[in-house]
């Protein structure tokens, strides 16, 4: 008799955290098979449209990193907040606040041209810093649960939102409930004509191996780790996790608000109720497929924005419902979470007789 | 050869973890009314041993025998049915519930019933024939850790278990519960069952076992029986193969005085409170504090850490006040902390042992700049440690919480003595440590004696202290009972200062 069992890892070894979310993606094309084939459709073709239907023209490339951009940040924001143990499931509140600060800055009249893109940008990062802090206060303060409240802040924000664009902040032209148009001037540049490659996409781009550099090289990066391991081994060093805390939810609430920024100033031009689609609560998924790892996100965001905008094409080539594209996204999250098990614990074919 | 068949028969196991050959061709027997002495010194193999048998992990090669036949455990359930139980070092118990339903838990009973009368008529046979008393109805939430070792126990033989495997488990008894232990044992070997003990206190070994294996380097260098020529001091030898001398204490006069506490009182709700204390200790001295758990030391070690608040007296270090007390400002001062539960508050165990090893100096020069790591500089001492130190790891890169425990302890005081301390608090510096890395620590604490620094040490060790401590401080319900000079002091006073029966002071 041959049986299977886990024993655990001492060390996990480099190439494993590289072979392992690729065999996690080969698992889930494998499983979603099935779905594809009882669609009355040919594997091969539904697969090789909605990947290759992605990066087929430099148009289509283009929108994938577009789409991915918001994911980039919002997954870089929940991989900081969890490294430290801060379970931040409000970069959805976070990025509607930096949406807003951007929205509002970039149609303050007055001011000159050229700070405009710049302010947006520190309004956004900001207003969304600052909203992640009420959770982590009430954490560290009151030892509220910050899965709660972070979560619950979302419905505050997202109606207090919705209140104002239904009430003052209506734009007069339009009459729909959406927030008056920012200035010519604060709309981010376009980086390649003809595209929508606009300015917020490089920040997502760049942000990633920044946030990589923040939590390998820096001081704040070292104690968000040593926090989110072991706080009272911290707070006898010397540390005080809840000031690292408080820094880590600033940090991972900016990034959120920069989904919001980019989203206002590269492709709406305003604040409407749709800004996001769960860009926020996408990033938890994210981060998890990364494992937090920040150079992993943008991997993993890439890989959510070409089912998302492969999906279309593959359902108007095969027939197959867009919906698969959901389907693809929640089996390789399992299948991450499967291919963690086997970073930590090796599997042993014991045979005996 | 004619021997009768074994209870136990472990034959030729072989058991490789990476490049770390944990087990190589291990034999061990265990005759029915046998106490086997399994002893090593830490990374010897023992725990790996006991988990093959216990069936945590299967073995590269070799054989159990159970009764003169080959068996297969491939999980802990298997090692049950085959009558193999195991008291772990950290208890399995569920603390809101009883005794009796902590026996039950995992048990089924006919049609999926649990049979609570019939287990409570098991209980009380089981504590008639082995001297194991415990009430069911208890909460295990109030039970001691003595009583929650019995019940770890029970609940083993509850399940029918012949071979009993007990790790460490006097670690954390006073003397009288671990005497109540032996009897037990003695009870279990003369029904027949077999009984494996693992321990690091030699007279412990000497004292209950009906023979002796050493393992060293995950080989079996000795088997014998435990007769009175074997010394305590030939087992030792044997277990860390070198010989092993006394540690000498030379005589020092004293200096100045590197850290006082002057009637330093603390109000924690849910702690010990300390009720004026008032203690010196000076350069060249060594403070040992002796008490029974729970009077008041944490709460000492948290003051002089910068952990606990004040709520009266006063703290010096080298004439020094400091008013309020906190980590970083006692790190400043001087002031290096071996604390006793060094996983929790002391490293961080899932992370590279490197991080551990900077943590309380991550913010400064050589390790940062201007929030900046320096990882070479990181890299570079944390090398240079483990050599100096002589911590056996692969390097800085591997997770702490892989190394073993006087591995751990090398590393704490290798982060904390880097920085040439005043003050050094030693918090339980060797328990769970085996011979040769316990020797190894003292040596140290006489080294920073040598070089007048100060070292308080609080051990539940009387041996410890008598060897190490120039005078003994023995804590009572958060008071001082009493200081004696060691010369002065022995251990039936001190023993007697520790039972509040009054002192000197």
């Amino acid at each position: 008799m041959i049986r299977l069992r886990l024993e655990r890892r001492d060390s996990s070894p480099v190439w494993l955290s590289l072979v392992l979310p690729v065999a996690a993606v080969l698992a889930t094309l494998l499983l979603c098979s099935g779905l594809v084939a009882m669609a009355g459709a040919n594997v091969w073709t539904a697969y090789s449209t909605l990947f290759l239907s992605a990066l087929s023209s430099r148009v289509h490339l283009v929108e994938t990193f577009v789409k991915a951009a918001p994911l980039i940040f919002t997954g870089l924001a929940v991989a900081v907040a969890f490294r430290a143990k801060f379970w931040n499931i409000g970069a959805e509140g976070q990025l509607l606040a930096g949406a807003m600060a951007a929205a509002f800055v970039g149609a303050r009249e007055g001011l000159p041209a050229w700070t405009l893109v710049p302010l947006m940008i520190l309004a956004g990062a900001a207003a969304g810093g600052l909203w992640a802090c009420v959770p982590a206060i009430l954490r560290t303060r009151y030892r509220v649960d910050d899965v709660v409240s972070s979560l619950l802040l979302n419905s505050v924000i997202f109606y207090a939102m919705t209140a104002l664009l239904d009430g003052p902040w209506k734009d007069p032209l339009s009459g729909y409930p959406d927030s008056p148009d920012i200035l010519m001037e604060a709309e981010f540049p376009i980086l390649l004509q003809g595209t929508r490659l606009h300015l917020g996409v490089l920040l997502a781009v760049v942000a990633a191996p920044a946030i990589w550099w923040v939590m390998r090289r820096t001081t704040l990066g070292f104690m968000i780790r040593a926090v989110g391991e072991n706080p009272v081994a911290s707070r006898y060093a010397g540390i005080q996790p809840g000031a690292v805390i408080l820094k880590a939810a600033l940090l991972s609430g900016a990034l959120a608000g920069l989904a919001g920024v980019g989203e206002v100033g590269g492709l709406h031009m305003q604040v409407m109720a749709g800004i996001s689609p769960g860009y926020g609560y996408t990033g938890i998924v994210i981060a998890m497929l990364a494992r937090l790892n920040p150079l992993g996100i943008i991997p993993a965001a890439l890989f959510f924005a070409v089912t998302v905008t492969g999906a279309e094409s593959m359902s108007r080539a095969t027939g197959v419902p867009v919906f698969l594209a959901e389907v693809i996204q929640g089996t390789a999250l399992l299948a991450m979470l499967v291919a963690l098990l086997f970073n930590t614990y090796r599997i042993r074919i014991a045979s005996h007789g | 050869m004619n021997e009768p068949t074994p209870l136990l028969a472990m034959r030729g196991i072989c058991k490789r973890f990476g490049a770390v050959q944990a087990n190589s061709a291990v034999d061990i027997t265990v005759q029915p009314g046998d106490i086997l002495g399994l002893l090593g010194e830490n990374g010897a193999g023992k725990t790996t041993l006991m988990n093959i048998l216990f069936g945590a992990y299967s073995p590269d090669e070799g054989r159990i025998e159970i009764d003169g036949r080959k068996v297969n455990i491939h999980n802990s359930a298997a090692a049950i049915a085959h009558g193999v139980g195991m008291v772990h070092q950290h208890f399995h118990l569920v603390p809101r519930h009883t005794v009796l339903e902590n026996l039950l838990v995992g048990r089924k009973g006919k049609r999926g019933l649990l049979d609570a009368d019939a287990a409570r008529r098991r209980l009380a046979e089981i504590g008639r024939h082995f001297q194991l008393i415990l009430d069911p109805d208890r909460l295990v939430g109030d039970l001691t850790i003595g009583e929650q070792q019995r019940l770890e126990i029970i609940k083993a033989l509850f399940a029918g278990a012949r071979i009993l495997i007990l790790d460490e488990p006097t670690a954390a008894l006073t003397p009288q519960e671990a005497d109540g232990l032996f009897d037990a044992l003695r009870a279990m070997a003369a029904e027949g069952m077999g009984v494996i003990f693992i321990s690091h206190k030699l007279q412990e070994v000497r004292a209950i076992t009906s023979h002796v294996t050493v393992m060293r380097h995950g080989r079996v260098v000795a088997n014998l029986e435990n007769a009175p020529e074997v010394s305590r001091h030939r087992l030792a030898e044997l277990m860390c193969g070198r010989e092993l001398t006394p540690a000498v204490k030379p005589e020092r006069q004293p200096g100045r005085v590197l850290l006082r506490l002057d009637r330093v009182s603390t109000r924690e709700p849910g702690r010990t409170n300390l009720a004026e204390v008032s203690l010196d200790v000076r350069a060249g001295e060594i403070l040992g504090i002796a008490g029974v758990s729970g009077n008041g030391q944490r709460e000492l070690a948290d003051i002089v850490a910068g952990m606990l608040p004040l709520a009266g007296g006063t703290l010096e270090i080298d004439g020094t006040p400091v008013p309020g007390p906190s980590a970083r400002r006692m790190q400043a001062l001087g002031v290096g902390r071996v604390p006793e539960d060094r996983m929790v508050t002391g490293l961080i165990t899932s992370l590279p042992l490197s991080d551990s090893m900077v943590l309380p100096r991550i913010g400064a020069p050589p390790f940062s700049r201007r929030g900046v790591l320096d990882h070479g500089a990181i890299r570079a001492f944390v090398e240079d440690q483990i050599g100096r130190f002589g911590i056996k790891a692969a390097g800085p890169d591997v997770r702490a919480g892989t190394l073993s425990g006087g591995n751990l302890q090398k590393a704490l005081l290798a982060r904390e003595l880097a920085w040439d301390p005043l003050v050094l608090l030693a918090a339980q510096p060797t328990r769970g440590l085996d011979v040769g890395a316990a020797r190894f620590v003292h040596d140290l604490f006489l080294q920073l004696r040598d070089r007048d620094r100060a070292v308080l040490l609080i051990s539940e060790d009387l041996e410890e202290i008598f060897t190490l401590a120039d005078r003994v401080a023995v804590m009572y319900e958060g008071r001082i009972a009493g200081i004696l000079d060691i010369g002065d002091a022995d251990v039936r006073t001190v023993g007697l200062m520790m039972a509040g029966a009054g002192g000197t002071a």
